[in-house]
Order: structure tokens, then C-alpha cells, then sequence
């Protein structure tokens, strides 16, 4: 009589026990694989805007002496800081000032080579400093678009060679460009800055979270606290999530029929692209933020109702404060849709070429997205560094916002 | 067929009295018609087999069955004399009066001092800080806990163990002084220590406030309660004296329970 094996002891176990942590190795590998596949996109992508994107913070100056004691232009500080200082400089022919000084400096064809609105930054620099009327000082200019060309090694033999023998002489480099960052929309790629678009983006995610999140959080509030389970509240939460997956061009046709139709001079406003964006933002809010209540568990609530709470003092002082956190999830995904949304925002006429940034939430602007997707159409050599440059300010914002966002969310994470 | 009452019952003011009560659940009854007097100065207790109603009418009693959407209650239940569904008593006060400790320890994710406070605070019964500061020691000394957690009030209530934490959810429901504490087996998810500790605070508590108390452990039932009542199937099948219903029941299906028949 053979003695009896217990079944967890035989070779088939043992085999098949094998089998099954094999099978945990090989589903340990695909995810790290994964993983690292992700990783290596990211990586990829943000290695190719950072290399491309820095030359977009650049551009070729030109150094330029000034004697303003020779040019005899009249610097009255208190006509200057007024709106018309510009204007009132223009017509003491600053401009002309400008090209003789570059022509004097850098040969006959000097003022060809400035940029055309170089004028305006020397301009600008007077209304900063009137003082400066009485001396001589040196401005870094930009360079004309040709010449910027040819510093990168395009462009006319001729071009190329005046470029070279100007960064011999020192007076032609590539420097950072701070006025990338305060300056709007241009047609010439050396004058145009990022700051229009960069604080139209801010001011309509101001808008867009301002409508969708309150608006957002009473709504999942009230379908999971308050509403009655019926027909109606099905049809409703259907609803909302069919608005959830509506195609973003559809809420900018919405935009432009409602929105533009009731405030018809607000075309291209910040305040009109964030109440097109917080349409589209809110159903995703909603249907977030009403998980995360779902999840407070209703132990929470109880507790609260058997010691008298009122189901408004439930709602605003345990459920709310449990659930935050998932809803500000739900949020940052939300607002970072927003702020990469570009279709709907055409309709509306976020698209128009604005040359200087939005003074408020009504006035004409454009949001980074869309300045991407602008310069990215110019034919101009120069504006693919801007692109670049535009696409690196873009990530850093959402990376700022979504920062800020979850530094928020881990500060309400409460454990229970 | 009716509740057996024991007849021996010594004459005691009611606190609340329940007259014909039937709970539904939809089209299904949870509750048949049951009648009992809970009395002031007393700990009450249900027993019975699982699903057999008990903490069903338990909720009634404060009405925290009105959160399930589909119950509907019939009959009357009064508190002092007044009816609680069909009177203009407020729910949120009758909450105030009749608190609740449940089944599994359920203390707000804030700090300890503020697990207490809360009561008191939404209802005002505390006017400035030193008021609010003398009515959480009270209530956690009564619940006695005070001595385990007075270093220490600004904790969280969830970082306690689980005795700690049921009694911080008892002294909660003390904070606003209630008139009558329901408590839904409040022991069946502690230890055996804990457990003791609890049965000790019920019997400490008892006098001072109505008790009810639903469990499934008839040792606990037997220990720390005078009254018993005994659920079956939705039915109230016996109400008397806790020393009558464990030595003397006088239905059938009360003995089979209690000796471990069935339930």
C-alpha cells in the first residue's frame, strides 16, 4: 500500500505553481514596459521642445550707440507718460533718428538691417527715462528678419556675409529676449512676444474655473444629496455625461451662437472663450466631483444626522470638505482639457491677430493654444523657434497649474 | 398573533412609547406592528436573529430610516407624549434628543476635540470656548475616555483604536445631552476588552439617560440590561424583565433563541 501524497505536494503542483509565478513575472514586465514606454514619449517630446524651444527665446540684436544731444528731440517727462508719448515721439521723427544712428554705425545699409519696430523700443526706453535725451546710450535692437536668417545661416550669400563681419565687429548676437515674455502677436517673428496670449490664457481660465467649478460642485452636490432617484434625475445624469464627450468645436458653435449672439461686442473676449470652456469643462467636474461623494462613506453622514446635523450642515461640513479632494482631481483634469482647447475658441474669434495683451476680461485676446497654432502657420523661418518657445511656455503653465492643483488636493486628503 | 408581555412588569415612567408601528421597505414590511414602552430610567434591549427587524425599529425611533427612500413607517411613536413622525417636532431637534451610537465606530475624520464639539457647536449650546472646552471634558469623562485622550485632544478621532473610537462616538452623542442614546450593537466590532469597557460605560450612563441597546450577544443583553424584547421575523414576540425573558421566557420561539436553537 503505497503511502497517500497530499495534492499541494505533487510535481503537478509544483508545476503549475511555476506556471503561476511566471505568468505574475511576465505581467510585472509588461507594465514596467509600459511604464517606460511612456516615460521615453515624454521624455522624447519634452527633449525636442526644449531644444528647439530655446532658440525661441532668442533673437539677433544689434548694438546700436545713440547720441540723443545731436538729435534734438524735446523729452518733456510729463508729455511723455501720457498715452500719446508714442505718438508725440514719432512725430519728432525718433524713427528717422534711429535709422541715421544705425546707418552711422553699422554702414550704408544700416537701418535695412534693424528691425522695423526697433524704433519703438528706443521710444519705449525714453518714456521709461527722459534723462536719457541728454546722453548717449546704447541700445540692443532687434534685427531684421533677414539678418536673423542669415545669423542661422540662410538667406543671400551677401546677407550672410555682412552678418558675419557684423558679429566679428561684436556689434550683431543672439540674446535672450526678455521682451519675449511682455510683448503680443507680430508679424515680424524678431517683435513678437508670448505675453498676449499667455495672460489671455490666464484670464479665461480665471473665467472658465470661476463658472465651472462652483457650478460644477452645487451640481454633483444636489443630484447625489438632494435630487429624488427617478426618470428625471437618469435623464439628467445621462445628459451630463453625453455633454462630457460632445466634440469641443460644438461648444464653440454653441459659444458663438449664445454667447456672442447676447454680448455681440464681446467677440474674442477672454470673459466669452471661459464661459465657452467652462460648458465643456463642468460636466466633467460634475460627474467627478458626484464619485467622490459617492465615496465619503455614508457612516460619515449618519454619524453626523443621528447628532442633529441639518442635511445642509452634513452636505458643507462633512461631505464637502471629504470629497474636495477628488473633486479638485476631477478639476485639474478639467482645466487642463481647457487650457489645451483650441477648436472651440476659433469660433469664437479668439483667433484674431491681437498685437498687444488683453487690458481686461473683455478686451480682445488670444490664448496660447491658439498663438501656437497661428505661428505654427506662418511661413516665416523665424516664428518655428517661437513655436517652440510658445509650445515650452504652455507646458510650463499647465505644469504650474496642475502644481498648484494638487499641492491643494494633498492638503484636504484626510484619512478616514 | 400578539407580543407576549410578561405580566410582572413594575410600573415605570415611559420615555417613549411606540403604539401599532409597521415599517416598510417598499411593498415589503419590515416591521409588524409593534408596541412597546421604553422606559426612563431603564437599559432596553432587542435581541432577535439577524434581519429580524430590531435595528429597523431602532431607526424609527429617531428617524434616521427618513435617509432610505423607500421606508415608510405607520403607527405612532411618541417621545414624552408627543409624536415624532406626525407632530411639528423638528427632526434635527428630535436627533438632538434622541442620539445614536452605531454599529461600527464611525467618529468624524477631524481631532478629537472637535468630534465633540461639533454637537454642541451646531446647536449652540455652548456660548464661547471655555463653555464648549468644559462640555468635551464632561462628556469624555462620563464616556471615560477623558483620561486616555486629555494629552492629546487635538488628534485625530480616527487615529484611536476601536474601543477608543466607540466611545468617542458615545461621547459624542452625550455632548448635546440628549434624552435617550440608541445604540445599534455598538460592541460587535471590538475585542473582548473593549467590549467590557463599553457594557461597563452603558451600566455607568444608565439612569442618567434612556438606553437602548440592539445585539446579538444575549450575554450582553443579559448583562447589562432590565428590559429585553425579542424580535422575530419582523414581529415583536416578547417584551418583559431581562431576568424574565432569560430564565422564564413564555414563548416557544424566545426559549429556542436564547438556549442557541437557532439565530
Amino acid at each position: 500500500m503505497s503511502e497517500r501524497i497530499p495534492p499541494t505536494r505533487t510535481p503537478v503542483f509544483e508545476e503549475r505553481l511555476k506556471k503561476r509565478y511566471a505568468a505574475e513575472r511576465r505581467f510585472k514586465l509588461a507594465g514596467i514596459a509600459a511604464i517606460m514606454f511612456s516615460i521615453a514619449v515624454l521624455a522624447f517630446l519634452l527633449v525636442t521642445m526644449t531644444l528647439n524651444g530655446i532658440g525661441g527665446f532668442q533673437r539677433a540684436e544689434l548694438t546700436v550707440p545713440i547720441d540723443f544731444t545731436q538729435a534734438g528731440i524735446a523729452g518733456d517727462p510729463v508729455v511723455l507718460s501720457q498715452p500719446g508719448g508714442m505718438q508725440s515721439l514719432e512725430a519728432q521723427d525718433l524713427p528717422s533718428v534711429v535709422e541715421f544712428f544705425a546707418e552711422q554705425e553699422l554702414g550704408p545699409q544700416g537701418a535695412a538691417q534693424l528691425g522695423s519696430g526697433a524704433w519703438r523700443e528706443v521710444g519705449q526706453a525714453i518714456i521709461d527715462d527722459p534723462s536719457l535725451l541728454n546722453t548717449t546710450a546704447t541700445f540692443d535692437l532687434p534685427a531684421s528678419p533677414n539678418l536673423a536668417a542669415a545669423l542661422n545661416g540662410e538667406g543671400s550669400d551677401e546677407t550672410q556675409a555682412l552678418a558675419a563681419r557684423l558679429v566679428e565687429q561684436g556689434k550683431l548676437e543672439t540674446a535672450f529676449d526678455v521682451g519675449f515674455l511682455s510683448r503680443a502677436d507680430a508679424t515680424d517673428p524678431q517683435q513678437v512676444g508670448i505675453w498676449g496670449a499667455l495672460k489671455g490664457s490666464i484670464l479665461t481660465m480665471i473665467v472658465t474655473l470661476a463658472l465651472a467649478f462652483p457650478i460644477g460642485v452645487l451640481a454633483a452636490l444636489y443630484l447625489e444629496e438632494y435630487a429624488p432617484k427617478n426618470r428625471w434625475t437618469d435623464l439628467i445624469e445621462v445628459s451630463i455625461n453625453n455633454l462630457a464627450a460632445v466634440p469641443s468645436i460644438i461648444f464653440g458653435l454653441l459659444g458663438l451662437a449664445v454667447f456672442l449672439w447676447i454680448f455681440p461686442s464681446m467677440r474674442s473676449a477672454p470673459l466669452i472663450g471661459g464661459m465657452t470652456l467652462a460648458l465643456m469643462t463642468m460636466p466633467v467636474i460634475v460627474i467627478s466631483g458626484r464619485n467622490a461623494i459617492k465615496a465619503v462613506p455614508p457612516s460619515i453622514r449618519d454619524g453626523a444626522l443621528a447628532i442633529g446635523a441639518s442635511p445642509v450642515q452634513v452636505v458643507f461640513h462633512h461631505v464637502l470638505p471629504l470629497a474636495l479632494p477628488g473633486i479638485l482631481t476631477g478639476t485639474i483634469i478639467g482645466m487642463a482639457r481647457a487650457l489645451g482647447e483650441t477648436a472651440p475658441l476659433l469660433m469664437i474669434g479668439m483667433r484674431a491677430f491681437v498685437a498687444s495683451p488683453p487690458d481686461g476680461f473683455t478686451s480682445p485676446a488670444t490664448v496660447l493654444p491658439v498663438q501656437i497654432f497661428l505661428w505654427s502657420d506662418e511661413i516665416d523661418r523665424g516664428f518655428v523657434e517661437r513655436t517652440s518657445a510658445a509650445i515650452i511656455v504652455l507646458l510650463l503653465f499647465l505644469l504650474v497649474m496642475n502644481g498648484l492643483a494638487i499641492y491643494l488636493r494633498n492638503k484636504f486628503e484626510k484619512k478616514w | 398573533m400578539v407580543t407576549v408581555i410578561h405580566p410582572n412588569l413594575d410600573d415605570t415612567e415611559a420615555k417613549m412609547r411606540a403604539r401599532d408601528v409597521s415599517v416598510f421597505y417598499g411593498d415589503k414590511m419590515a416591521i409588524d406592528n409593534v408596541s412597546i414602552e421604553i422606559p426612563t430610567k431603564y437599559v432596553t434591549a432587542f435581541i432577535g436573529p439577524s434581519g429580524c427587524g430590531k435595528s429597523t425599529f431602532l431607526r424609527t425611533l429617531n428617524r434616521m430610516n427618513d435617509t432610505i427612500p423607500s421606508a415608510r413607517v405607520e403607527g405612532e411613536i411618541l417621545l414624552d407624549g408627543e409624536d415624532i413622525y406626525r407632530s411639528k417636532m423638528d427632526v434635527v431637534q428630535l436627533r438632538a434628543r434622541v442620539g445614536m451610537v452605531f454599529q461600527k465606530p464611525n467618529p468624524f475624520p477631524k481631532s478629537i476635540y472637535e468630534n465633540i464639539a461639533y454637537g454642541p457647536r451646531i446647536h449652540g449650546l455652548a456660548e464661547g470656548k471655555q463653555e464648549l472646552d468644559a462640555i468635551v471634558e464632561t462628556s469624555l469623562q462620563r464616556a471615560g475616555l477623558w483620561n486616555e485622550v486629555k494629552d492629546r485632544l487635538e488628534d485625530s478621532g480616527t487615529a484611536l483604536s476601536g474601543g477608543q473610537q466607540q466611545r468617542l462616538c458615545i461621547a459624542r452623542a452625550i455632548a448635546v445631552d440628549p434624552e435617550v442614546i440608541l445604540m445599534d450593537e455598538p460592541c460587535s466590532a471590538l475585542d473582548p476588552i473593549a467590549t467590557a469597557k463599553i457594557e461597563e460605560l452603558i451600566d455607568e450612563l444608565n439612569g442618567r439617560y434612556a438606553i437602548v441597546i440592539v445585539t446579538h450577544s444575549m450575554q450582553q443583553a443579559a448583562r447589562v440590561s432590565q428590559r429585553t424584547a425579542f424580535f422575530h421575523l419582523g414581529k415583536m414576540v416578547e417584551y418583559g424583565r431581562t431576568s424574565d425573558i432569560f430564565t422564564n421566557p413564555l414563548e416557544e420561539r424566545t426559549k429556542d433563541y436564547i438556549t442557541g436553537r437557532y439565530g
